[in-house]
């Protein structure tokens, strides 16, 4: 498994290299800062100016994909920094990237409309420049020093991100946030300093080879994940999340469910795959923990009564799909691991596209009619407005219908399980499709009352309706396209 | 000589057509009526081109890989092709009825937006080419009605809607399961390549029985069997139209049509025989036949009369193709074509007593033969095809099963459908003569219910003449059964090329 994760790729010499890296890494940072000062009015601007990084990772895979994969080591006085790019971080590059750039191209018109001057709304942009550069760091990162710094960047930016609006709720469930962050984070260091003891190198493809079992790596792999499947929202770590997102903003809330959450959980799932790859039994712990995850989610999403809420916990019982991936991966024969590692990829970037799309519609319907509760929907589809179609299409997604990416996931995520015999996730992917069905469709059946009384609409800037219908037809659409990410995944890991 | 663009354009017609209808604003009436009439016009015109093309021994195909081992594959098939065709033309005619249906009323663009999806996803389903294409077309189905089935917004029909998704979304995931089971046997099941299945030898028999179970009961929700028919009578809440597209073309025979699939294309004849599954088969149809007949008899109104009467002549065709020989598969794929037109017909015509005079009881039909003579002679048309009377298409449906049974050898068919045939009449005579032999409001005894004048006829045209247009055609293919392209010519085309090695 270790070479799919790219870390046996050779570390080229030349240091001229490291100039496509470097600049993916700052230019959020810097675009971050430069908007805070001129702050942008529009959405235009934003969007035209977020072609810029992802010029710069166009520039990255014309490099990494002609050489199949490229590492690069980076000398901080005694310090080694381990770096590598291949398919898959490509393709988490781009995820992050797009996601983004529309959650800040959906920025400006919200900030405008429903924020107004109050809140700190200056610190928007420069903590999201953060968040992009250390979710990239993440996902470059081959030792856990940097994976380790990006964490913390990632953490903190979230944190900052969540405190903005400024209100007591927010401000109470962003100190909670923060407080559990460092929990994680704490966990972490703890492990990574047990492994540091015990074998003196942090730089994964090292340790993957050192590392023995024993008591040591076990205690410092359940530290690490604890302190990870704790940001990720894991269950049974994941009662944060709903009242977070619940006062967050909702670009915020976008970029949060879509991506925050997937930085750890791939730091987590990559730590397992280099240094327990044999844990067969605590894997498929794990993905119990997914399963019951996916129904328990999809049960309180079904009893929520705001929008915001179903939403959050619907990103609860998606991430138990993504955690059914460390039982089909560890332990299980190669041509179950070949399908399972395409599944678990495509399922992540099928709730990313999918789930942003779906907060930034939430955030528009509750806009427009100034409702956020879900009853407060009725009648909302007599004016067919163009949210409560693109949070259709992304529900189409996250119940795993066809032609969306979440059904060909979902498609992978069966093919594995029965494979490998693991009947009970089977179950667990039904039971998740029925009750994801049943939640979504509760949202509609308000939305269909015909005897309610009118709402009183809002007009919806175009720019917001736009940028989630953008994100929940990209969803939509990537299901029959799955074949080109996917064969990235592929020639870069190095055969089956 | 291999075409791909004549599937992907038909299949394109209806779902482009989607985004302009929602595009466009909601009183701009004319232009989304052209916009659905012309849109119709050129699919039928293209399946025409296809079923041509078929005869000259052309072949389309369309594929593309959308993960590795998966294809999404369009590819034209006699069967398909009739499917097809029959939802080209019946959405022709629904499109017409559904526009003077709506007139005034609100929501149209939503309606007609979802209308177009749902036609979509049935030419998707017919074209479909492997079991995952199929698969993607028979959710994308189940979607796209929920929004008609509860278009009317009041409880009654969110109730309806719930029950609809609870019965299909958990019938389609039942489908899916069993479709990847197979994926994961055999890799891709294009339809057609039936040796696939039969090669894996006598051990997996029994994996096999059980993953044919499945994949029926999947398929069985949206044919409406007994007893996963619970959703349909519920759904007569949902506009005419959409009762008419429901029960004639898109979601019961997309569960039929499937199900022939599953039988003839998948598993192949043979092998559904030596497994002893037909047999099995024979059974729930013979149960859904009698069990639907005997409801139907006990409804007082019209739309549910028809709902129940649907589930049982859609088991027809589960029985026509559960008779092991050349007879009964043809019967049961004409029943396909046939039973669409006549209950189209029907749904079409009670719509209009609804519309017109505010009928929905059957007591209320008293004379109403003379305020309404078209719609009533294309209602008797359909009846009497029901039943099975010659020329009407019902006939010919009824006969080839009939010698379907014999050539099976299974003579207790027979007495079924007797009985069924029997009951049938119970259930749709009294209804004839309701219309054409007691005086009632048009001899001046009592009142309508609710009547207006809708047109210069005795309805709105946009109503009367697809009833009217049904109802011919219902008898054509009756008379003209003989003549080549009509439904029995194709049906016997298509079993030709799975009895013939």
């Amino acid at each position: 498994m270790i070479e799919r994760l790219g870390l046996l790729i050779p570390a080229s010499s030349e240091s001229g290299d490291l100039g496509a890296v470097l600049s993916l890494l700052a230019a959020p940072l810097v675009m971050g800062v430069l908007a805070s000062l001129w702050r942008p009015q529009h959405s235009w601007p934003v969007a035209l100016l977020s072609l810029l990084p992802i010029a710069t990772l166009a520039l990255l895979a014309h490099q990494v994909l002609a050489a199949d994969g490229q590492a690069w080591l980076i000398e901080l006085g005694a310090l080694t920094l381990h770096w590598r790019a291949n398919g898959l971080t490509l393709l988490l590059l781009l995820l992050t990237q797009v996601v983004s750039l529309a959650s800040a191209a959906y920025a400006p018109a919200y900030l405008r409309t429903e924020i107004g001057s109050h809140g700190g709304q200056v610190w928007l942009w420069p903590l999201q420049g953060l968040l992009l550069s250390s979710l990239s760091l993440i996902w470059l990162a081959g030792d856990l020093l940097s994976l380790y710094v990006g964490l913390e960047l990632m953490g903190l930016a979230a944190v900052g991100l969540m405190l903005l609006p400024g209100r007591v709720d927010a401000l109470a469930a962003g100190m909670r946030y923060l407080l559990l962050a460092l929990v994680g984070s704490l966990a972490f260091l703890l492990g990574v300093s047990l492994l540091l003891g015990a074998w003196a190198r942090l730089d994964l493809a090292g340790l993957a080879q050192v590392a023995e079992p024993g008591i040591v790596l076990w205690v410092s792999v359940a530290l690490l994940s604890a302190g990870l499947l704790l940001k990720a929202a894991a269950f049974p770590l994941h009662a944060w999340l709903a009242p977070v997102h619940g006062s967050a903003w909702t670009p915020v809330s976008a970029l949060h469910a879509a991506l925050v959450v997937k930085g750890s959980f791939f730091i987590a799932l990559q730590l397992w795959l280099v240094l327990v790859p044999d844990a067969q039994v605590a894997a498929w712990l794990v993905g119990a923990m997914g399963g019951t995850a996916v129904v328990w989610g999809g049960l309180l999403a079904w009893r929520s009564a705001k929008l915001k809420e179903v939403v959050a916990w619907s990103t609860v019982s998606q991430i138990g799909y993504l955690l059914l991936g460390f039982s089909l991966l560890i332990g299980t024969s190669p041509s179950v691991t070949a399908v399972a590692w395409e599944a678990t990829w495509l399922q992540l970037a099928a709730h990313s596209l999918a789930k942003a799309g779906m907060f930034l519609a939430t955030g528009n319907l509750i806009f427009s009619t100034g409702e956020s509760h879900v009853k407060g929907l009725a009648g909302a589809s007599r004016r067919m407005p163009l949210s409560l179609l693109s949070f259709g299409i992304a529900a189409i997604s996250l119940i795993g219908l066809p032609p969306s990416a979440g059904f060909t996931a979902k498609w992978l995520l069966l093919h594995a399980s029965l494979e490998a015999g693991y009947w009970l996730w089977m179950v667990a992917l039904a039971l998740g499709t029925l009750l994801s069905g049943a939640y979504i469709f509760r949202v509609f059946r308000y939305s269909f009352v015909e005897d309610a009384e009118p709402l009183d609409y809002r007009r919806v800037p175009w720019s917001m309706e736009l940028f989630a219908l953008l994100l929940a037809l990209s969803s939509l659409l990537l299901g029959l396209v799955a074949e080109w990410p996917l064969s990235l995944l592929r020639p870069a890991g190095g055969g089956p | 000589m291999s075409q791909a663009w004549l599937p992907l354009v038909t299949l394109a017609t209806s779902l482009l057509v989607v985004p302009l209808i929602f595009a466009l604003p909601e009183r701009a009436w004319g232009a989304r009526t052209v916009l659905n009439l012309g849109a119709a016009l050129l699919k039928v015109l293209l399946v025409a081109l296809m079923v041509w093309g078929l005869y000259q021994g052309e072949s389309f195909h369309f594929s593309f890989t959308v993960v590795q081992g998966v294809t999404f594959l369009l590819q034209v098939d006699a069967l398909g092709l009739m499917f097809a065709g029959l939802s080209s033309l019946l959405w022709l005619a629904t499109t017409v009825y559904a526009i003077g249906y709506l007139e005034d009323s609100p929501n149209r663009k939503r309606f007609f937006g979802f209308f177009s999806l749902c036609v979509a996803s049935t030419v998707g389903i017919a074209l479909a080419g492997n079991l995952f294409t199929f698969l993607l077309f028979y959710e994308l189905l189940t979607l796209s009605t929920y929004p008609l089935v509860v278009h009317r917004g009041h409880t009654k029909a969110l109730d309806a809607g719930t029950t609809y998704l609870r019965y299909t979304l958990t019938g389609g995931l039942m489908l899916l399961l069993g479709v990847v089971a197979l994926h994961v046997m055999v890799g891709d099941v294009t339809f057609g390549e039936r040796e696939m299945l039969a090669d894996l030898g006598p051990d997996a028999h029994g994996l096999l029985t059980v993953l044919f179970l499945i994949l029926l009961v999947g398929l069985g929700v949206k044919a409406a069997l007994v007893p996963l028919h619970g959703w349909l009578p519920r759904a007569m809440v949902a506009p005419a139209p959409v009762s008419a597209l429901l029960h004639a073309v898109a979601v019961v025979k997309a569960g039929a049509f499937g199900i022939v699939r599953l039988v003839y294309d998948v598993y192949g004849i043979s092998l559904t025989y030596e497994l002893g599954l037909l047999t099995l088969l024979a059974v729930i149809a013979t149960i859904t036949i009698l069990y639907g007949s005997i409801r139907a008899l006990a409804q007082q109104e019209l739309k549910p009369r028809l709902a129940y009467s649907t589930i049982s002549q859609v088991s027809y065709i589960v029985l026509g193709i559960s008779l092991f020989g050349p007879f009964g598969t043809v019967a049961g794929l004409v029943h396909l074509m046939h039973q669409g037109l006549m209950k189209v017909t029907l749904f079409y015509c009670a719509g209009n007593y609804a519309e017109e005079l505010g009928i929905h009881r059957i007591d209320e039909l008293n004379g109403a033969g003379r305020r309404m003579p078209l719609t009533s002679i294309a209602f008797t048309v359909g009846a009497l095809g029901m039943i099975g009377l010659p020329p009407v298409a019902g006939f010919i449906s009824k006969w080839y099963l009939g010698m379907g049974a014999v050539q099976a050898n299974m003579p207790w068919v027979i007495a079924v459908l007797v009985v069924s045939s029997l009951l049938n009449a119970a259930y749709f005579l009294p209804i004839l003569y309701r219309l054409w032999f007691r005086p009632g409001p048009a001899h001046g005894v009592g009142e309508w219910p609710d009547e207006r004048r809708l047109g210069r006829f005795e309805t709105s045209g946009w109503l009367l003449w697809p009833a009217v247009a049904t109802a011919v055609f219902s008898v054509m293919v009756g008379l003209l059964a003989g003549v080549p392209f009509s439904p029995l010519d194709l049906a016997t085309f298509v079993t030709a090329e799975e009895y013939l090695p």
